[in-house]
């Protein structure tokens, strides 16, 4: 059984609330059976609206959203087959875990023996044997909301859509559910969509990763690729941290450029820039610069130590390199490390592919 | 250890709970202080008059004081022939001191109430007592009127003796005590309270019901509607709160009557015959009708504020999950609202059950409560005994139903915002 390339496709999909401004523009995603979606973006960028259209709960203005094949805009919420945890758990108040979870079965007139197995194994996928019992209020928020992924799942839906599922708890917790969802979504083989606001959520768990600004995907790739190889400056400053030169390219040849910032030429790797004259800003991972560099790197640039902090596993130095005095490195704290002093000047290297030459907004 | 734990003493070497007293003292006489004259206020204007109330509903001293040794000397009395001598020198005694008084007519008052008959006799026997030989008062009274020789009306005075009394509850259920000293109803044709009883629960209990039908769609849509609109239709609930009662009770009356508006426009698009306009008022549709208005907001707000609370994503979870919205609604918002429709309806209900003005003035003669009933007690017939057994009736009414919703619902679950 081959799984379906587009399983769920967003076709020219445009949605707007008061006729003025589009939230969502032209939306073209096809997600994968089986995979594990990020929509990842500031908040306004369009990703919630994208997923409460697929959800059912905001209809598209222009376009279509297809599930397996079938085109769903006029098919109401609760026919769509979709689990779905809510930002805020949603869970019903009023029930024990155990009705919360017999909801969707019992709406499908599933019999009670089948249905027990259900939600005695959705249960124990979340680990939360012998709550079933217990009210929602009566458990921690970690507990709540991993009842809100087994609610989600109990009822064997082929999509479960997760919105920003983790904004409420705290750090640690957030970072095991991560985890721990992630392993849900491996061992079941269901297709996830999930919305967050938290890059470093959205790296450990997708498979891919939609980042979203301005009412449109910037890039859909996976998570080592997006961060490794953004394809525009948005996503290049939104996904993790950034060291960037603004300037001029003076020249483009065989796959490098050479691109004038103040007064010097750096060697850069031409993503965005076609010829001579544009302006770009470059872009480059502050642990892809180096101090002490092996004279094979083809940048090799010194410049002044104005801030040193510690912070355990590495140190963050701040120089200033070429005229941006925000120019960031992250040095191992290793012994051989240890003569990095506020006000010295020091020599940085990286090679030019990693530096990448992208649109200059 | 034990004893180490329960005695901790702060660094002066004072217990520690004595310190916290001391500290706490001063706010505490703060608070008490603060909440002294509405305490006081609450004493004066609530517990002393229903106090006052409850003593005046049960009080029969009267006739015992004014007959003091007439009762003693019946006590031996067995009730089944007439007295002896001794009673009738007693009460005698008794009546020449109320004459003396000028009291013998409120005596009569009071006897006539008991038994019919009574105002008559000793109105002739004060005449007559003048002209009272020394001893043997038993012939001499009999002789006044065949009455005084009928032993019916001295168990009628003796059924007077005791210094409290049920008889004005009783009376309040029409019932009341015969001469075996059973409780018995009144004949079927004179049957008055209960009926007005009765008929005070179902216009309460409808009130509550259309109330309920009519405040749950108004309150889902001010907790679900965007400020801007919500905050008018707020206005438009309210509106009737900020006008007076006599205004908008006065404004049902040119909207029901005949010649209303309303019957104009039922002729006008040839619903109702012209000849055959139906009465809307001053009957039991008046009072549903301007009753159930009056008390709306009363329902909508404490809807409202518990749908307030209610996420909107429990709506859209319930749909997610397979639910069809009626279902969704069913199962998950309708049960979060139970709070807010307890707290409702008790509230319209209790209002409602004591409701005055209105039904006085759009209910007519089928339209009145028990309420209306213990009005006309205290200001026409003054039996303010009277009015206080039935008004203390319906506050005991009150109460059996708080207590049942306690049971039922729980009162921890209301929630009035």
């Amino acid at each position: 059984m081959a799984l379906k390339k587009d399983f769920v496709k967003f076709d020219k999909v445009d949605k707007s609330y008061d006729g003025k401004v589009l939230v969502v523009k032209d939306l073209q995603l096809d997600i994968e059976e089986g995979e594990f979606v990020t929509m990842l973006g500031p908040s306004g960028s369009g990703k919630t609206t994208c997923l409460m259209m697929l959800a059912g709960f905001e209809t598209p203005t222009n376009g279509e959203i297809y599930l397996d094949g079938k085109a769903i805009s006029s098919i109401p919420p609760h026919k769509r087959g979709i689990g779905m945890v809510f930002q805020n758990y949603a869970l019903f108040p009023h029930m024990t875990v155990y009705e919360n979870l017999a909801f969707p079965l019992r709406v499908r007139k599933i019999p009670k023996d089948e249905a027990d197995k259900k939600i005695d194994k959705a249960l124990s996928m979340v680990s939360l044997q012998g709550f079933a019992s217990r009210m929602p209020g009566q458990l921690s928020g970690g507990q709540q909301q991993r009842v809100a992924v087994a609610r989600s799942l109990v009822f064997d839906p082929q999509l479960v859509l997760m919105d920003e599922p983790l904004g409420a708890l705290d750090k640690n917790l957030r970072e095991s559910m991560q985890y721990e969802i992630k392993h849900i979504h491996e061992n079941i083989g269901v297709t996830v969509v999930y919305v967050t606001h938290d890059q470093s959520e959205a790296l450990t768990m997708s498979n891919r990763i939609a980042v979203f600004n301005d009412g449109k995907v910037q890039q859909l790739s996976s998570p080592d690729e997006l961060y490794e190889k953004p394809v525009n400056s948005f996503v290049a400053e939104f996904i993790g941290e950034n060291n960037t030169f603004v300037g001029e390219v003076s020249d483009i040849s065989g796959g490098k450029c050479k691109v004038k910032i103040a007064n010097t030429d750096i060697l850069a790797n031409p993503i965005s820039v076609k010829g001579k004259g544009e302006k770009t800003k470059i872009s480059l991972r502050p642990e892809r610069a180096l101090i002490n560099p092996s004279d094979q790197m083809d940048n090799i640039h010194s410049g002044k130590i104005e801030e040193v902090i510690y912070h355990g596993d590495h140190t963050r130095v701040r120089i200033n390199l070429l005229g941006n005095n925000q120019f960031i490195l992250k040095v191992p704290n290793s012994s051989a490390n240890l003569d990095i002093k506020l006000g010295k000047d020091i020599k940085i290297g990286w090679n030019s592919e990693d530096a990448r030459a992208l649109d200059p907004s | 250890m034990s004893s180490e734990t329960k005695q901790i003493l702060t660094t002066d070497g004072i217990p520690l709970e004595v310190s916290l007293k001391k500290a706490e003292r001063k706010n505490k006489i703060k608070a008490f202080l603060l909440v002294a004259p509405l305490l006081f206020f609450l004493i004066i204007t609530y517990v002393f008059p229903i106090g006052d109330m409850l003593f005046r509903s049960v009080d029969d001293k009267m006739v015992t004081q004014m007959l003091p040794k007439t009762f003693k000397a019946m006590e031996n009395w067995d009730g089944q022939e007439l007295p002896d001598e001794e009673v009738f020198a007693a009460f005698h005694e008794d009546f020449i001191k109320l004459v003396e008084d000028k009291r013998e007519g409120k005596l009569s008052t009071q006897l006539n109430y008991t038994k019919n008959g009574f105002k008559s006799i000793i109105k002739k026997l004060r005449r007559k007592s003048k002209s009272f030989e020394e001893g043997n008062y038993k012939e001499q009274i009999m002789s006044v009127h065949k009455r005084w020789a009928d032993v019916e009306y001295w168990r009628a005075i003796k059924r007077r003796a005791p210094e409290f009394t049920s008889q004005k509850y009783l009376k309040g259920m029409d019932m009341y005590v015969n001469e075996e000293g059973k409780i018995v109803s009144v004949e079927e044709d004179r049957r008055i309270h209960r009926v007005l009883w009765l008929r005070t629960l179902e216009i309460a209990f409808f009130v509550t019901v259309f109330c309920f039908l009519m405040a749950y769609p108004i309150a889902h849509l001010l907790a679900t509607l965007p400020m801007k609109y919500s905050n008018l239709l707020m206005i438009c609930v309210l509106l009737p709160f900020w006008t007076s009662l006599l205004v908008r009770t006065a404004s049902w009356m040119i909207l029901l009557q005949q010649q209303g508006i309303v019957n104009d426009f039922f002729v006008g698009i040839g619903l109702v015959a012209d000849d055959n306009r139906p009465e809307m008022m001053y009957n039991k549709t008046g009072s549903y009708v301007a009753m159930t208005q009056i008390l709306l907001p009363f329902m909508v707000l404490p809807l409202y504020s518990v749908m307030k609370t209610i996420s909107p994503s429990l709506m859209r979870a319930g749909k997610s999950l397979g639910g069809t919205p009626f279902v969704a609604f069913w199962k998950v918002y309708f049960p979060l609202t139970i709070p807010g429709i307890g707290a409702g309806c008790l509230l319209v209900f209790i209002l409602a059950i004591g409701y005055y003005i209105t039904p006085a003035l759009v209910g007519g003669a089928s339209g009145t409560l028990i309420s209306n009933q213990i009005a006309f007690h205290m200001k026409s017939t003054l039996d303010w005994s009277f009015a206080s057994a039935m008004g203390l009736m319906l506050l005991s009414g009150v109460l059996v139903i708080y207590w049942l919703y306690n049971k039922l619902v729980g009162i921890d679950n209301i929630k009035l915002g």
